[in-house]
């Protein structure tokens, strides 16, 4: 891949680059959407979800969604604030688009391996907080109005278990660095023991389980979807929106659940390494579908409790991030950096 | 825009809710907020049809919310005064459109009553277990879809995947799904199809494990507890004075069922039941009280399965139906609550006048005492908890 870059120059391989992480963002809400959203939620709910469009369990089904959505009027409200309003999905779609930039599919198969890459991740994720507030502003429209404030509210108080969260893992690894990380999990030992490596989940379970729990707010996902609550608010900040731009949205929420099941598949169960499986070459080729098959346990826990739970009224949200989160999480940090020392 | 009118010069009262607003008030005089006004429905997912609701809001907090009814009047009492006895079950099935089957039965019992002849006992036994029947399917859809309102999906699906169960018998029974149209007056149109007491049986047992999933899925999960208690809170006696009924009202502890303390009708007083209520008054308590009445719906079917006697099922009545000059007045427990027709009778082949009591236009007669000083969500979570249909509000 590196003698492969230096032969074709260096834009060429920053438009492959970017058209590939841009290819993520749909291609991973399409994923999830469709294994998900369409299938594992119609099972749960004694359904079939659709079957026919694409031949095999109604795979297309998305896919064809997404052309209606491109065939729709573009309707927008006539006191809506028309640039803000336009803007607000691409804001919401970049901040997705940031993510991927520093998660690692392999020893070469990163954007960018930057230093502070957990840092970077999670400052950027909580960019869409801002095209959730422009949405909801500029649609002149109450309801969106009130999902929008709960949502800055919601992802403003979310953002600090998350960083607690991942501070531990970071302790523990030394670096900050997403591909550091992979590489201290996959050559770490348990006890001597290194058929497995040391995947931070067993040591950083307080952490996983927070992480979790913190990202399922910051992706607006029930029992934190207060924002969008399709029973009162309708969809909140998303109401007016229809045809591409909904889609733009669609296509956000999915692929930002992509991208964090993605961050905690690699903090926390290894990423892409595959013990024992020291060759860049063939870590190049296993590496992705090791993250992928993790990234789908992730999600899969996230998506569980998506379809089953009721959804928490904002002042108790607010409460279980302040009063238990929060302590939690520096708790756990105590814990690690007590650990970190002793052993 | 012009602003829509709120609480049209409401009494004054010494509530706690006032109290505790007025102090707000005094701590927020220089964070002074703009009230802001919004419209919930008439097209809103929460509604079950077109219920309007006026909310003023403080932030999230309601200070005043108006229900504004009407968009669904379909002049039914009118209708009445020019349709023939036969033709007006018709008509009522569509007033609470889940239960179409317990809202024949009191017209029924009126015109008959006017007529002096009473139904045989088999025909009385069919009609208790078709009323029970859309009781459940009734209360099933209620406490899949009450999770739905405080945002859990999944259980919404199981509510109409039992209710369907018991549709499907109440469509082999009477040939329709939702408008059965079944009751004559004097009887029924036709008897229990073959083999049917035998699919009752095993889908009442369907039923009772789809209330145990209920119990545990919904009733039993922390975060809906959460939402739930403490939310909506009717005192009894308040309830009871704005002529609340049915499950909301036993939920408030108020120990009345018409099927029990009202006039005997039906088989009911051949019945061994309970009748269910719970101390708190809260939505969780109208949850609860409802999943426990489900499963007692089912309990009195397989009673009435095992009593039922053989016989006909049609009384003598001539042939063209024309009822005495008088007056009756009917009301039953439905599903929703208490429900009553009052019949006036000038001896034609259709009624003077028809007043229909129905139960939800009181139930939702609380709502402006009822959301004041609660949370937007909160004003779903007691919608869904009240349980209306709108076309039992506007008949």
């Amino acid at each position: 891949m590196i003698t492969l870059a230096a032969d074709i120059g260096w834009g060429t391989v920053l438009a492959i680059k970017t058209v590939i992480v841009l290819g993520m963002i749909p291609v991973g809400a399409i994923v999830l959407g469709y294994v998900f959203l369409l299938k594992m939620m119609a099972h749960m709910q004694s359904r079939l979800g659709p079957m026919d469009p694409g031949g095999f369990h109604g795979w297309f089904q998305l896919v064809g969604d997404g052309i209606k959505f491109l065939q729709k009027e573009d309707i927008m409200p006539e006191q809506a604030d028309r640039r803000v309003f336009a803007m607000a999905p691409a804001v919401v779609v970049i901040s997705t688009f940031l993510v991927f930039i520093v998660i690692p599919a392999g020893p070469d198969l990163i954007v960018r391996d930057l230093d502070v890459g957990v840092f970077y991740a999670l400052a950027v994720s909580s960019l869409s907080v801002i095209g959730v507030l422009m949405a909801g502003w500029a649609s002149a429209n109450k309801f969106a109005l009130l999902g929008a404030l709960r949502a800055a509210a919601q992802l403003i108080a979310y953002e600090l278990p998350l960083l607690l969260a991942v501070v531990g893992v970071v302790v523990q690894a030394g670096t900050m660095s997403l591909q550091g990380i992979v590489e201290v999990q996959r050559d770490s030992a348990i006890f001597g023991f290194d058929g497995l490596g040391n995947p931070f989940i067993l040591t950083q379970f307080i952490g996983f389980a927070l992480f979790l729990v913190a990202a399922q707010a910051e992706l607006t996902q029930t029992p934190f979807d207060m924002p969008v609550a399709e029973s009162e608010l309708v969809s909140g900040y998303m109401v007016e929106y229809t045809g591409f731009r909904f889609l733009f949205f669609f296509i956000g929420e999915f692929g930002t659940a992509f991208a964090f099941a993605g961050l905690a598949a690699t903090l926390f169960l290894g990423g892409w390494g595959i013990p024992g499986v020291d060759s860049a070459a063939l870590g190049n080729v296993l590496g992705p579908v090791a993250l992928f098959t993790k990234l789908m346990a992730v999600a899969f826990l996230m998506f569980w409790v998506r379809f089953t739970y009721p959804r928490l009224r904002e002042d108790q949200l607010q409460a279980v991030a302040w009063k238990y989160l929060i302590p939690i999480g520096l708790a756990n940090i105590l814990l690690t950096g007590f650990f970190k020392v002793a052993f | 825009m012009t602003e829509p009118t709120l609480l049209p010069g409401a009494t004054p009262r010494l509530d706690p809710r006032d109290m505790r607003h007025l102090a707000d008030a005094q701590v927020n005089v220089e964070l002074d907020t703009g009230d802001m006004i919004l419209n919930l429905g008439p097209q809103h997912p929460a509604t079950h049809g077109t219920l309007r609701l006026v909310v003023r809001l403080d932030g999230e907090r309601v200070i005043a919310a108006d229900p504004v009814i009407g968009y669904m009047h379909r002049g039914y009492e009118k209708l009445t005064e020019v349709r023939s006895y036969p033709q007006i079950t018709t008509l009522i099935n569509r007033i609470d459109w889940l239960s179409s089957f317990a809202n024949e039965v009191p017209f029924i019992h009126a015109a008959e009553q006017l007529m002096g002849i009473e139904a045989p006992p088999r025909a009385q036994y069919i009609r208790t277990i078709l009323t029970e029947l859309s009781r459940i399917a009734t209360f099933v859809l209620f406490l899949g879809e009450m999770g739905l309102q405080v945002g859990a999906l999944t259980p919404a699906f199981y509510g109409f995947r039992d209710r369907e169960h018991v549709l499907n018998l109440i469509e082999s029974a009477t040939g329709g799904r939702f408008h059965p149209n079944f009751n004559r007056i004097g009887g029924l149109k036709d008897d229990l199809p073959w083999g049917w007491v035998n699919e009752t049986r095993s889908t009442m047992k369907l039923v009772l494990d789809g209330c145990d999933v209920f119990d545990r899925l919904v009733a039993g999960n922390e975060i809906f507890e959460a939402r739930t208690r403490g939310v909506g809170i009717i005192p009894g006696a308040l309830g009871a004075s704005y002529g609340v009924s049915g499950s909301n009202l036993r939920a408030s502890g108020v120990d009345w069922d018409l099927r029990r303390d009202g006039k005997p009708y039906l088989v009911y007083p051949e019945l061994d039941f309970k009748v269910w209520t719970h101390p708190d008054g809260d939505s969780f308590a109208r949850y609860w009280v409802r999943l426990q009445e489900t499963r007692e719906s089912v309990r009195m079917v397989v009673q009435m399965l095992d009593q039922m006697p053989e016989g006909p099922i049609m009384a003598k009545v001539p042939r063209i139906i024309k009822v005495p000059a008088g007056e009756a007045w009917v009301e039953t427990e439905n599903p929703l609550g208490q429900m009553g027709y009052y019949v006036v009778s000038k001896g034609a082949i259709g009624p003077f006048r028809v007043k229909i009591r129905s139960a939800s236009f009181s139930n939702v007669s609380i709502l402006p005492w009822l959301l004041r000083g609660v949370y937007v969500p909160d004003v779903i979570t007691i919608l869904g908890s009240l349980y209306f249909i709108l076309g039992d509000i506007d008949r």
